[in-house]
């Protein structure tokens, strides 16, 4: 209810002059806002104009994927910040990672801040190409090796364990690992009974036979040595300890890989990451704590 | 006021002496390398809780001084009320008492006018100038950024916080003032909660004082009260407000009116404090012509107080049971355990050692609680357990792996310990070794 502007209206209580706004008897009062206040007010709307100005303010929807807005008289965008910023990340890694071309991977090892850079660097790495198959906390599954263990397929030494990453294993590339276990599908049930016995017992220091022995030493000595401690040069796993791959370390297990023997392939890296980063993996690999 | 503000422009200029590699400004707000530093106190940013116990330690002592003499913080010490009486003093200075300032305003404009008027803000700005600086001192060391100052070759973020200081300062006491304690302060809002009628506050004896009138030389006294309505007290408050309407929200004790008041009946030869400093109460008493009392112990003093020795203990048991070693450590969640080959067991742990002093350290790291246990630390270099360096007033961060056999619980717990190789002093941690999956 508006009422004529003309008469003003006092309330008899405060002595305030209303608006002459009535609703069920109750009167507003007319207290403008306090001067500062409404300065304060104008002073941004002020300021907000310099802003649009100074800084890119209002979008335009053009441009590639409505990204589009005027420019600003600095011409800053957050996307230009982004920018210089991994430049100057980039930049400082770069004379690190001349360093990694430069030098062996041994030398790199005995000095302190590329070795840590290395560890960061290969743990990143890590997280993006491998964490897939090893696992994040490369721990690995049935079939994808615990790399932070000391019981290794190919070699725990750093040279081995970049070898390993950068030709890979059982691929095409020319200088790939490779091996083959071959299988020993018609064997007597009474050998195969005999040859797993004898293998359970080298982790598990149970009783064998001596035939089982014997059968071990004629078919699976050449590959997996003396006492099944295993021979890197061949990939043949040691099978005389508690970590096992591809199949559980008791009778079935074993039968079943001595029949239809499981090999694991893990891709090769080189050309799909440089030579700085693959260096840089294989030091946070050997920093696992298996390392040789 | 003049304490305070001394306090205020020659604290960062104060040396205190740390040692070789740090920072030798008894109070230094150290943000680039994240170190805050008063007298012998230095703090690290995850020690913020000390700061914490500081603001609650400066609450509870507001709340306590107000409870027993009311806005004293407000009259005496708060900086708005600090640079206002300044700048008033610069105003007076240059503009000459309220009645002539008043003339003045009225005025037209004149080259007298005009002068004085400039005068005054420039001083204000400048006053508001060197405020704004020596804010960035307790940020900077004083005496480095002094000289930058001189030579104007000043980083950005600097020169930004002394304009804004500069800016608040002209703006807030130059021309909010009073407003600033009526609007803006939270804290003047809140502490009536804080008074009671035992409190300390400015009163206006009225039973002396009524009824008021104009006194011409030679009539007498009988009959009338000691006020004569001069309304000093008015003129002189920076608040606006007349005392003698009895306490009211905007009153922030400064005490004008009482000097200004006292001033007047001395000159009338009567008696000092018409308007004074009095608890509420008494002047109940007085009206039944009773004897005055003042009474510091009540349950809200004591109350006040002993949350003040509580927090002022356990900081202090704090600072001084600091060690000047911290260590941290974090047992890997990925993988729990690693299996090795010959039924060994290994764990890994990611441990910090926080070198809290100013010269370079060495550390040892054993551990107690698993048997047969081998401690490795990895890294490059020369790096053992027995080993371990950290720079001085930083992080040594080390990844370290603890190998033994299976245990009987499958979560052990142990202990491990840093010493300092040289001083011998000791500090440690719990942390567990697995063993198994549960
Ligand atoms: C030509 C070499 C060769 C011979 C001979 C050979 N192996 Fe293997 N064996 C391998 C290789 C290589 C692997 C690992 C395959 C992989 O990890 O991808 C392997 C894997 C195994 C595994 C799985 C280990 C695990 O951790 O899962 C068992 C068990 C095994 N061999 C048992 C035998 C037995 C028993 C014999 C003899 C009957 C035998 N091998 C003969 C090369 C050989
Ligand atoms: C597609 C799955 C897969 C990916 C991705 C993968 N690996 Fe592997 N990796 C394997 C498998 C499977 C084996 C075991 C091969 C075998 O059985 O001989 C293996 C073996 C290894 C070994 C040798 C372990 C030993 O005991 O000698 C290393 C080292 C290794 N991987 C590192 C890496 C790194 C580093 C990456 C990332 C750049 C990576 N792997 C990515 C599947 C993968």
């Amino acid at each position: 209810m508006i009422q004529d502007d003309k008469d003003k209206h006092i309330d008899e209580f405060s002595g305030i002059e209303t608006t002459g706004h009535e609703w069920d008897g109750i009167k507003e009062l007319n207290n403008p806002s306090p001067r500062w206040w409404v300065w304060l007010f104008i002073v941004t709307i002020v300021w907000a104009i310099g802003y649009w100005y100074v800084y890119p303010a209002w979008p335009t929807f053009s441009g590639d994927g409505f990204r589009g807005g005027t420019q600003g008289r600095i011409n800053w965008t957050q996307y230009k910040q982004l920018e210089e910023s991994q430049n100057e990340i980039l930049s400082r890694r770069a004379e690190n990672l001349e360093q990694f071309q430069k030098n062996s991977i041994e030398d790199v090892m005995k000095h302190p801040q590329l070795f840590a850079f290395a560890v960061a660097g290969g743990k990143s790495a890590f997280k993006e190409n491998c964490a897939g198959c090893h696992g994040s906390g490369a721990a690995g599954a049935r079939g994808y090796p615990n790399l932070n263990d000391d019981d290794w397929l190919w070699g725990g030494s750093i040279e081995n364990i970049y070898l390993t990453i950068k030709y890979g294993i059982r691929t095409d590339n020319p200088k790939t690992r490779a091996s083959t276990m071959p299988s020993f599908k018609g064997m007597q049930e009474e050998d195969l009974k005999q040859i797993a016995a004898y293998v359970m017992s080298l982790s598990k220091g149970w009783r064998y036979t001596a035939e089982g022995k014997t059968k071990y030493e004629q078919m699976c000595l050449f590959c997996h040595g003396q006492d099944g401690v295993g021979n890197p040069s061949l990939g043949a796993a040691n099978i005389s300890d508690s970590i096992w791959l591809h199949v559980e370390d008791s009778n079935p297990g074993i039968v079943s890989q001595i029949e239809n023997p499981k090999h694991g392939v893990m891709p090769a890296w080189e050309g799909r990451l440089d030579d700085a980063t693959i260096k840089q993996l294989a030091i946070y690999v050997h920093s696992l704590g298996g390392g040789e | 006021m003049f304490i305070t503000l001394g306090i205020y422009y020659l604290a960062p200029w104060v040396r205190w002496d740390r040692g070789f590699n740090a920072p030798d400004q008894a109070i230094l707000i150290d943000i680039p390398n994240s170190r805050a530093y008063f007298f012998f106190i230095e703090i690290w940013p995850q020690e913020v809780y000390y700061i914490t116990g500081l603001l609650i330690i400066a609450a509870v002592g507001l709340f306590f001084v107000t409870s027993l003499f009311g806005r004293a913080w407000c009259g005496y010490i708060c900086p708005q009320t600090v640079w206002t009486d300044l700048f008033v003093w610069v105003e007076r200075i240059f503009q000459g008492d309220r009645q002539k300032r008043m003339k003045l305003d009225q005025s037209s404009l004149s080259f007298n006018k005009f002068w004085r008027k400039l005068a005054t803000h420039l001083t204000w700005i400048f006053i508001g100038l060197i405020t704004g600086g020596a804010w960035v001192f307790y940020y900077n060391d004083a005496p480095t950024l002094m000289s930058q100052i001189l030579n104007f070759d000043v980083p950005w973020s600097v020169t930004g916080w002394i304009i804004a200081l500069t800016g608040s300062t002209y703006l807030l006491a130059g021309f909010g003032r009073e407003q600033v304690c009526n609007y803006m302060c939270p804290y003047a809002r809140f502490q009536s909660a804080m008074f009671d009628e035992k409190s300390l506050i400015i009163c206006y004896d009225e039973s002396r004082g009524e009824p008021r009138s104009p006194f011409k030389k030679g009539t007498s006294w009988q009959g009338r009260g000691h006020c004569i309505d001069c309304k000093i007290c008015v003129h002189v408050c920076p608040a606006g407000i007349d005392i003698r309407n009895g306490l009211q929200m905007e009153c922030i004790a400064c005490g004008m009116c009482i000097d200004a008041c006292n001033n007047v009946m001395d000159k009338l030869s009567l008696p000092r404090g018409l308007v004074r400093y009095d608890t509420e109460l008494n002047q109940k008493l007085l009206e039944k012509n009773r004897e005055k009392k003042i009474n510091i112990w009540r349950k809200r003093t004591i109350f006040y107080l002993s949350i003040l020795l509580i927090t002022s203990s356990i900081m202090f048991y704090g600072l001084n049971s600091r060690s000047p070693i911290e260590l941290h450590v974090l047992h890997d969640r990925n993988p729990m355990f690693v299996q090795l080959k010959a039924h060994k067991i290994r764990n890994g742990y990611d441990i910090k050692i926080l070198n809290k002093t100013h010269e370079d350290k060495v550390y040892a790291l054993t551990v107690s609680g698993l048997e047969r246990a081998e401690i490795k630390v990895l890294g490059a270099g020369n790096i053992s357990p027995e080993n371990l360096k950290v720079f001085a007033d930083s992080v040594g961060h080390f990844r370290v792996f603890l190998t033994s056999y299976k245990q009987e619980h499958l979560r052990q717990n142990l202990t491990f310990y840093v010493e300092d190789v040289k001083t011998k002093i000791i500090q440690q941690k719990n942390s567990i070794f697995v063993s198994g999956k549960e």
